[in-house]
């Protein structure tokens, strides 16, 4: 089983139209994008995006020249009611687990909390081992 | 051979420095005896050639500048009539009046020799076939190194520009060893051999280009010299200078510039002051021996830089850093001069930038603000981390400020989103009203 899901991240400088634009090329491709957040700095961010196909949405932004790269995330599945991110929170906590960045979203048949770590193995094994649940790569496809 | 002329060429600098003393002394008398624009100037400024007592009283003398060429066209500024005359050439100005250059017998000489002591310090000599693809005619290149070459006593195959094939095949069949040519030539021609099968390294002699005539740059060499084992020169002159006189000897470091021949200074474009070794400002030379078009004190208004230690060659004689940008190119920021050029080399520093950049400058306050943005280089492993980002935009503010001594705001943008330009790249907005 696979607990790591390829997520895609695409530079972007602060300008009307790019998130459009690179949706609309994913659109063109019949991609679809499950997730996505953006982060933001001084004139600059990141967009991250869970596809059903990161594979061919690498290849689809980077043809176009966007800065691409793919990166493994975990998703902790939450339950979807008021105090679902606090046991979850709490439990990485628990874990020791060094969180980079997280980002949310709420989905059938879950709620979903996406995060990425430093060390994803380890990661995955302290969830699992507090009794969390993970999506797996093949959910998403 | 390691020198054309040793007795010149390792001439102990004090004793160059006496004898441009002494031509410069000539060169003044002569001027303000025989040329009435020189002898006008020099009494606008107030200077008699009595007033020349060392070399550094060069400062007292007047500039002169392309503009003059152009207003005194065609031959205002010759001394000797046409029976002195061997040859015109003519320069095609980009703008306005073409710039007219004649030569005495003794000036085709001098340049043939400056040329000739130039090819002999990249290694160059009678065993050698230099093919000269530079255009003949009115312009100065193909006839400047032709004659050089000659002078040298290699064989010369003067190929002038065009079918590219023919040329490759000429360096095949006579087993040419050197070439002169502009670079984009240079990347040209070894792409119509890739194309034909022809390897330069497998399949001919063809190890030294000597190239110039437009600009160019290092990463450039590294190209030209990585894609097909042939060492690539810098040459560097212009018509008015007579022609492509100086080149870079075998250490590639900087162009040497005879001392019997020519006198260098560096100065700040803004004040007209001279600057130090190493201090990147606008060239000025002045032609000591040149007998038809004299130049003296010559703005040519190329920003380079001077080094006058002795070279690792052996040789004494002042060398000048590659042409470096146009002073019409350079920026005033907070009274700091900033050529676009050095920004281009900061950048190229760091490798995960791509080639193209805009710089924008503009006025807050009383301040002058600058703001580069730069693309992103495409295809790269990137970081998904902001803080990875922020870090590289620092390093990238940083190399700017280090380089240029004035603090620069970064911008980091993807790939092919900056406006590209034909040709010359417009690659500064300058939005102060002042
Ligand atoms: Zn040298």
């Amino acid at each position: 089983m696979t607990y790591t899901i390829t997520q895609i991240s695409i530079f972007a400088e602060n300008r009307p139209g790019r998130l459009a634009a690179i949706a609309e090329a994913l659109e063109s491709e019949n991609i679809n994008i499950l997730a996505f957040s953006i982060a933001e700095a001084s004139g600059f961010g990141v967009i991250r995006a869970l596809v059903d196909d990161p594979e061919r949405a690498f290849k689809k932004l980077s043809s176009l020249g966007y800065v691409v790269s793919t990166t493994e995330v975990i998703g902790i599945k939450m339950h979807d009611r008021p105090g679902g991110l606090r046991e979850i929170s709490r439990m990485l906590g628990d874990a020791g687990i060094n969180i980079e960045y997280a980002y949310a979203y709420t989905g059938r048949p879950n709620a979903v909390l996406i995060i990425r770590v430093d060390h994803v193995d380890e990661a995955i094994n302290a969830i699992l081992s507090k009794g969390g649940q993970l999506i797996q790569r093949t959910e998403l496809a | 051979m390691k020198y054309l002329d040793p007795r010149i060429e390792e001439m102990p600098r004090t004793e160059i420095e006496a004898l441009q003393f002494k031509l410069l002394k000539t060169l003044v008398y002569r001027l303000y005896s025989f040329s009435d624009f020189y002898r006008s100037r020099m009494k606008e400024h107030n200077v008699h050639p009595d007033d020349i007592r060392s070399l550094d009283d060069i400062v007292k003398l007047p500039f002169m500048y392309k503009k003059d060429l152009r207003d005194n066209y065609p031959d205002g500024m010759f001394i000797g009539g046409q029976e002195d005359l061997v040859r015109y050439h003519v320069s095609s100005g980009t703008t306005g009046k073409p710039t007219v250059v004649g030569y005495t017998h003794r000036d085709l000489e001098n340049w043939a020799i400056s040329v000739a002591r130039g090819l002999t310090s990249i290694g160059l000599g009678r065993r050698d076939v230099l093919q000269v693809s530079y255009g003949y005619g009115l312009f100065t290149g193909g006839l400047g190194l032709h004659y050089g070459a000659e002078r040298m006593g290699a064989t010369v195959v003067p190929a002038s520009v065009g079918n590219t094939e023919r040329q490759i095949e000429l360096i095949q069949d006579l087993r040419v060893t050197a070439i002169a040519c502009t670079p984009s030539y240079m990347l040209h021609l070894s792409e119509v051999a890739e194309k034909m099968g022809v390897s330069f390294e497998r399949d001919t002699r063809l190890r030294t280009a000597v190239l110039g005539a437009e600009p160019w740059s290092e990463k450039m060499r590294a190209r030209i010299e990585g894609s097909t084992g042939i060492k690539a020169y810098d040459i560097y002159g212009t018509s008015e200078l007579s022609g492509p006189l100086f080149t870079e000897c075998s250490e590639q470091n900087g162009i040497h510039i005879w001392g019997d021949l020519a006198y260098v200074e560096v100065i700040d474009p803004e004040t007209g002051e001279r600057l130090g070794p190493g201090e990147k400002g606008e060239l000025v030379i002045t032609m000591l021996q040149k007998e038809a078009l004299p130049m003296m004190r010559y703005r040519i208004g190329d920003i380079t830089s001077f080094e006058d230690s002795v070279c690792g060659c052996g040789r004494s004689h002042v060398r000048i850093s590659r042409i470096q940008g146009r002073v019409d190119d350079m920026l005033i920021i907070r009274g700091i001069n900033v050529f676009p050029s050095q920004i281009e080399h900061a950048l190229m520093s760091v490798p995960e930038l791509g080639e193209h950049f805009q710089i924008v400058v503009d006025r807050k306050g009383a301040l002058d603000t600058m703001l580069v943005r730069v693309e992103l280089k495409s295809a790269q492993l990137f970081s998904d981390k902001l803080d990875d980002l922020i870090r590289l935009k620092n390093k990238v503010a940083h190399q700017l400020r280090n380089n240029l001594n004035v603090a620069v705001d970064v911008e980091l943008v993807s790939p092919e989103t900056l406006t590209r330009f034909e040709g010359k790249a417009k690659r500064v907005i300058d939005r102060r009203v002042l």
